[in-house]
């Protein structure tokens, strides 16, 4: 049987990091993720698996060097919080532009600005919409547990050579701190130079003379090439919204009102929709794994079925407005968040949800 | 079964480990567990507190307002958590440094003495696990046997000649923990 630990989800994404075989961490600390560069430190992996942990000077340091490993092959990582993540997105736009593959792990706090420290989702625009200038995506994972956080490391990675492109696993500050158990897959080693040469022919590993030259940019200066190459992005982004979409569903089978929630507030919705259930209320919920690609086709099939949707976030509606697009007003969406590091509890939903549906 | 406890005091009476211990100990008993510090500015010299939650089912909200059970250990955590118990709950604290005592009836109360407890055993570190063995005598959710496993997992391995003397402490807790009402 495999090892249970007990353990943050901050602690889960450094852990598992180490055992998926990851060639580098750059970071920068920051409230609430500090512990993720606390565990690589102790854990000392440059002992064992020759993994590279390093502190930069800055975030946006950490970024380009992310941009710099990728460039070779590897993969490296960093992670932070809202507004170390904001330093961060003139890297991605260059990692997004180059077609380089990385993982970047968001534990959002309460912004605008250098905000607060305690659990917010207010940085969905940002990450899902891009974060960095131009016609980009990330692909955006969220995680609402410690063993997600650890799971979606190696699926991250997956992702991010598949695709050739940043991966951002966008969490909170509850997903970050709390503690849970914690299941340990088998340990994946490091690619070796062999590997990473099939895993990322493109990469800059030293020319040969049985090959033309590798080259790693983000720069165009000729429109039409500029444009092609755009073109060529947005056909990896269909491609990606046909085959990566990945949600699960509470209870939505028979449902009469529907729940939409990612991270820790599909956690806190499945506890409001088991109150409304044992009022013989037929409430369901929806969870955005990824959010993008967005489950839009599961969200319009839903919006066929119920009387109304609510979408549930910590931020004053974001999601929200990809929900109502999915659901082409086929059903009323409404909305209830709340902001600045406060969460809400289950009977605050449950009320909320009563007054919109006119339930009281 | 699911069991939602608030554990609360001031920073340095071992509150989140004491709430570690218990989660180790329940995973130990193949249990679910979620460990939802609070943490922010206000834990700098003031409150500390931990929701633990212990199920045998998978734990949807790890965020909740009311608990089975209440570990009490200042004042201001009294004030903040005394009508957070469910009816019929537990509400387990230590009398010292409180100055107004719990009055609800609805709920079972006990109190532990656990400066005086951490004395016996000669060690003021072990304050929290008194204070655990007082929670684990009211609530017996997990075996003794496996808490001894979560303590060998929760403490490093260079202090693990500590166990037994955690165990004593427990022990000494699960004894002294004294009955103040019943629902």
């Amino acid at each position: 049987m495999a090892e249970k630990i007990l353990m943050k989800g901050n602690e889960a994404i450094a852990i598992s990091a180490i055992r998926n075989g990851v060639d580098g961490y750059f970071g920068y600390p920051i409230t609430p993720q500090s512990e993720v560069m606390e565990t690589l430190m102790k854990e000392k992996p440059w002992e064992t698996t020759g993994m590279v942990v390093l502190q930069a000077e800055s975030e946006t340091s950490s970024i380009n060097m992310i941009y710099g490993g990728a460039s070779c092959g590897k993969k490296v990582m960093t992670s932070s919080s809202s507004p170390g993540i904001s330093l961060m997105c003139e890297g991605i736009s260059y990692i997004a532009g180059a077609e380089l593959p990385c993982v970047v792990v968001d534990v959002m706090r309460g912004g605008p600005g250098l905000g607060t420290i305690q659990p917010s989702q207010s940085d969905y625009n940002q990450i899902v919409k891009g974060g960095g200038h131009g016609d980009y995506h990330n692909i955006v994972l969220a995680p609402a547990s410690a063993q997600d956080m650890y799971d979606f490391i190696d699926w991250g990675f997956d992702l991010a050579f598949k695709y050739r492109t940043p991966v951002v696993i966008l969490a909170d500050g509850i997903i970050g701190q709390m503690m849970e158990k914690v299941e340990l897959h088998p340990m994946k080693p490091r690619r070796t130079a062999e590997e990473i040469l099939k895993a990322a022919p493109w990469a800059t590993t030293g020319k040969t003379a049985d090959r033309e030259r590798n080259i790693i940019t983000s720069l165009s200066l000729d429109a039409d090439i500029q444009e092609k190459f755009n073109r060529k992005l947005q056909a990896k982004y269909a491609v990606i919204e046909e085959n990566e979409v990945k949600f699960s569903e509470y209870l939505t089978e028979d449902a009469e009102y529907v729940f939409v929630a990612f991270g820790c507030s599909s956690r806190i919705c499945e506890a409001v929709v088991d109150g409304l259930r044992e009022e013989g209320i037929k409430a369901g919920l929806l969870r955005p794994i990824t959010l993008y690609p967005f489950p839009e086709k599961e969200i319009a099939r839903l919006a066929t079925q119920v009387k109304s949707m609510m979408s549930v976030e910590l931020n004053l509606g974001q999601m929200v407005h990809d929900v109502r697009l999915a659901a082409g007003g086929k059903c009323p969406v409404g909305f209830y968040g709340r902001q600045g590091g406060n969460i809400y509890t289950p009977e605050e939903i449950s009320a909320e949800f009563k007054k919109f549906n006119g339930l009281e | 079964m699911k069991e939602e406890i608030i554990i609360a005091g001031f920073g340095g009476q071992g509150v989140l480990s004491m709430g570690k211990i218990l989660a180790y100990s329940a995973i130990m008993q193949d249990m679910e567990v979620t460990w939802m510090p609070s943490y922010g500015p206000e834990m700098r010299g003031g409150t500390a507190n931990v929701c633990v939650i212990l199920s045998d089912k998978k734990i949807g909200s790890p965020i909740v307002t009311r608990y089975d059970t209440a570990i009490i250990l200042n004042q201001q955590s009294m004030d903040k958590f005394e009508n957070s118990v469910k009816p019929g709950g537990w509400l387990v604290y230590d009398p010292s440094g409180i100055t107004r005592h719990p009055v609800r009836k609805d709920i079972n109360i006990c109190r532990i003495d656990a400066i005086e407890g951490a004395a016996r055993i000669g060690n003021s570190k072990v304050y929290n696990m008194v204070v655990l063995g007082a929670f684990l005598q009211v609530k017996p959710l997990v075996s003794l046997e496996n808490v001894e496993k979560g303590l060998a997992k929760s403490i490093p391995s260079r202090y693990a000649q500590m166990i037994p003397l955690n165990k004593a402490a427990i022990e000494d807790g699960m004894k002294n923990v004294e009955i103040v009402s019943r629902a």
